[in-house]
């Protein structure tokens, strides 16, 4: 078995003096699909900005392409290889569409994606190019943060909660897009409130329990009960 | 329940003020004419600067203009002794309020502007009074004024009376200040402020109506600084716009002693003075070099030790010399339950 | 007649202080910090120019082409070094270090060069005149600073909005956590913005010292014409900054038409009658 793209270590996260990671494990193999879901405050967030390089452990190690990463500022990290879609969206909102898009490419990352290339796989993006972004909706919003993720041709793509405020249909449209940015040769760590989507897409499952890992399985093992059982604890 | 605000060390603190004082009150016996001159000006600046840390490290407000109270203190002073035949110490204690009068307009128009375009409009300020002041041709104009000898016999009929009145000035409006610095602290508003030194805008979603407490603030230093203005012009006797309304003296001095003694405390400004006034008789008369050596002091210190030197004493000892703490003690058990 | 070349001569060096705002508001805009050293820079870059000037025995529009790459390296270095390190959610370290760097600069000129006033000489250019209309004669030397005032308002606005630095000054200042994540390095960004800055100070203060003469004290003063500029013309507008200067500059020259003594006075009272009535400024664009 070859080693996996990202191998997080038992890593414990701060905010100042309160812990919200309690020695965190989790790896993603290249091209893998893993789902990290949990209930508010479980940390979920807290993983993927630790990940990100947004936020830096005070234990643990966190390896990506064999190299470790923890510890290393944000704009770092994405020069690596890793790229955070944020919660909440955050597009810049003195920027258009485009320019967003843009400034996600601006680090020159060689690989697949191109402004020609999104605008192929989110053609609503292409028509509204030149609108100032707080002008779209908040389906074509998500859209255009995955799609300034992209731009940087990251080989590990981190989604926070990229279904939060939407309507299904506006969700089940961008994960649509999932399998094809997968194909391209990407590989994804989705956290999810909406756990039917998350299963969906995912190849593998973590749920967070107040910082720590309470279950791991591929996605098909997994049945209601033990789901409801990590998730609340129960 | 009831709400103590003495801790040990803070006892311990509020007697050696005392005993301080009552050294301090007797300077004109065991001291020279040099040494009390030399201890109004730290008493001078001691409150100088403990108002500009209630406006800058409590109440948020950053000025860089206050010597434009200074210098309004000083030319209401000569002006009410000149033209109106005020009695000098009168003067003083009049410059209170009607400094307090005339900040009052101009907070209504610089708390237009926020942050650091708040500062420079205390600046403009300033800049507007020296100009203003340079135009009053009965107060010498650009080239200033000196105080007539008719006024300064009026104060006493010696030199070393009025250098002994002018001491004893100095002390008690100091230590007047200070007090009520303290005072507004312990009080209700100064719980507020406190509040607002840490957080504003915790405090503003808490109720604290924020404006109008900055704006007290603001219009009570100037009341305090304008009095502290008059009364350095009657030592001075001469008046100038230029050294009236000068930024290095009244200023740039004022927020290197708070920021290197630290700000948002009280015992900070007095550390800082004491700190400034022994370097300057180590280092003697350096002139420019002196102000670029605290500037760049006053940067590291910024940077590295934000709370500056009582923050490092507090954080490492936690002193309190004097008594603002706040601690809840619940009601004892009234006798006989068991 | 007379009115109206004193109002074109306020419009004229109202391009200058126009260049002190922009570089003011180009700062505040990117990264929310008002440098109050920044009239003392302006000095700075003048007392550089003499030195080049005297040292190279060059013209000080030639002098240009070494002032403005040196004041941009230091400010590039000033910033990455010192001014990155307040910047932060709290108000005061930014003020008061930069307030702190103010004192620094007026007094290390006043060590190296003394307090003697100076004035560079740019030549024949500074007394020559054209006539722009009947009656109508305008000085050589403040009409090309005011052209290069507004071309180098025209180059920011552009850079700001069609490049890729722009785009990155934009974004870092819409939010600076993001940025980092969409590989900004925010510490260069900012620096970036400060070499910018003072490439326009550079400018800014060669054309003050040709102009009019100048000593280490004379910071503080540029520095609020800079600021009531800004206000005056509204936050986050270049060209409002520009109107800014402009009405400073003419309020200023009607004033001293009035009483030589009022010259100063008069830009201050514009200044605080428009902060009393229309305090966002005459052209506002974003709010603060």
């Amino acid at each position: 078995m070859s080693d996996p793209l990202l191998d997080v270590r038992a890593i414990d996260t701060f905010y100042g003096d309160f812990q919200a990671l309690f020695g965190i494990s989790l790896n993603v193999r290249a091209g893998q699909v893993v789902a990290v879901i949990g209930a508010n405050g479980a940390g979920k967030s807290t993983l993927l900005k630790s990940i990100a390089g947004l936020m830096h452990p005070r234990r643990g190690e966190i390896v990506f392409n064999g190299a470790p990463v923890a510890g290393a500022p944000a704009f770092d990290v994405l020069g690596r290889g890793i790229a955070l879609v944020p919660e909440g969206r955050r597009l810049f909102p003195s920027l258009t569409v485009e320019e967003n898009l843009l400034i996600g490419g601006q680090s020159r990352r060689p690989g697949p994606w191109t402004l020609a290339r999104i605008y192929e796989l989110f053609p609503v993006l292409a028509e509204r190019r030149n609108l100032l972004a707080p002008a779209l909706s908040g389906g074509q919003q998500q859209m255009a943060a995955v799609a300034r993720a992209l731009m940087a041709n990251p080989q590990l793509l981190l989604c926070d909660e990229i279904s939060l405020g939407l309507a299904p249909i506006v969700v089940r449209d961008i994960y649509a897009r999932l399998p094809q940015i997968v194909a391209e040769g990407l590989s994804l760590i989705i956290v999810e409130q909406d756990i039917v989507q998350a299963l969906r897409a995912a190849s593998h499952v973590y749920c967070l329990q107040e910082g720590r890992v309470a279950l791991q399985a591929p996605a098909q093992e997994l049945t209601r009960e033990t789901i409801s059982a990590a998730y609340f604890g129960v | 329940m009831t709400v103590e605000h003495a801790t040990r060390s803070s006892r311990i603190g509020v007697a050696l003020i005392a005993v301080t004082l009552v050294i301090l009150a007797f300077a004109p016996y065991w001291g020279d004419r040099q040494t009390l001159r030399l201890l109004a000006e730290i008493y001078t600046f001691v409150a100088l600067a403990s108002l500009w840390n209630l406006l800058a490290g409590y109440a948020g407000l950053v000025s860089v203009g206050q010597q434009a109270f200074v210098g309004l203190g000083g030319y209401l002073l000569f002006a009410l002794a000149i033209l109106v035949d005020v009695h000098p110490v009168a003067a003083i204690l009049i410059a209170g309020p009607i400094g307090a009068l005339v900040a009052i307009p101009v907070a209504a128009l610089i708390f237009r502007l926020r942050g650091a375009y708040f500062a420079i409009g205390t600046w403009v300020v300033a800049e507007v009074f020296r100009l203003l002041a340079s135009q009053i041709s009965v107060l010498g104009g650009g080239s200033g004024i000196s105080l007539p000898v008719a006024v300064v016999i009026a104060m006493a009929p010696s030199r070393q009376m009025r250098e002994f009145e002018t001491y004893w000035l100095a002390l008690a409006l100091t230590g007047i200040i200070l007090g009520a610095i303290v005072a507004l602290l312990r009080s209700r508003h100064g719980l507020a402020l406190t509040a607002i030194r840490d957080n504003e805008l915790a405090a503003q979603s808490n109720g604290i109506d924020v404006w109008r407490i900055k704006f007290i603030v603001y219009v009570l230093t100037a009341f305090g600084t304008a009095m502290i203005g008059a009364l350095i012009f009657l030592q001075k006797l001469r008046i100038s716009p230029d050294t009236a309304f000068n930024v290095n003296d009244w200023t740039a001095f004022v927020i290197f002693i708070t920021v290197i003694g630290g700000i948002g405390r009280i015992e900070g400004p007095i550390i800082g003075t004491v700190i400034f006034f022994l370097l300057r008789q180590a280092l003697a008369d350096l002139g420019s070099l002196y102000l670029l050596m605290m500037g760049a002091v006053a940067i590291v210190v910024m940077l590295w030790a934000p709370k500056g030197i009582w923050g490092l004493i507090v954080e490492r000892l936690g002193w309190q010399a004097l008594p603002l703490q706040r601690r809840l003690i619940p009601e004892k058990e009234p006798r006989g339950k068991s | 007649m007379q009115w109206f070349n004193v109002i074109l001569q306020g419009v004229l060096i109202g391009g200058l202080y126009a260049m002190f705002a922009a570089g003011l508001s180009l700062i505040f805009g990117v990264m929310r910090l008002v440098n109050i050293a920044h009239g003392d820079l302006i000095v700075l870059a003048a007392y550089v120019s003499l030195l080049v000037t005297q040292g190279l025995g060059v013209n000080p529009l030639t002098s240009l082409l070494l002032v403005v790459p040196v004041m941009a390296v230091i400010g590039y270095a000033l910033q990455r070094g010192l001014l990155n390190r307040s910047l932060g959610d709290d108000l005061l370290p930014p003020l008061l270090v930069t307030f702190g760097l103010s004192i620094i600069i007026q007094n290390g000129l006043l060590e190296l060069f003394t307090a003697d006033s100076r004035k560079l000489q740019a030549g024949a250019i500074e007394i020559q005149t054209f006539q722009l209309a009947q009656g109508v004669w305008v000085g050589i030397l403040p009409f090309i600073q005011f052209i290069v005032a507004v071309l180098a308002i025209a180059a920011l606005q552009m850079l700001f909005y069609r490049t890729a630095l722009g785009r990155a000054f934009r974004a870092t200042s819409d939010d600076q956590a993001v940025a980092q994540l969409m590989g900004l390095d925010t510490r260069h960004v900012f620096a970036m913005a400060m070499a910018l800055s003072l490439a326009v100070i550079a400018i800014a203060g060669v054309f003050l010292a040709v102009r009019a003469n100048f000593d280490p004290a004379i910071g503080p003063a540029r520095l609020i014409f800079g600021f009531e500029a800004v206000i005056i013309g509204g936050l986050g507008s270049m060209w409002g900054t520009l109107a800014g200067g402009i009405i400073l500059g003419v309020s200023q020259a009607i004033g001293a038409q009035i009483d030589p003594g009022w010259q100063l006075l008069a830009g201050h009272i514009v200044f605080l009658a428009i902060l009393a009535v229309r305090p966002q400024g005459l052209f506002p664009k974003v709010s603060g």
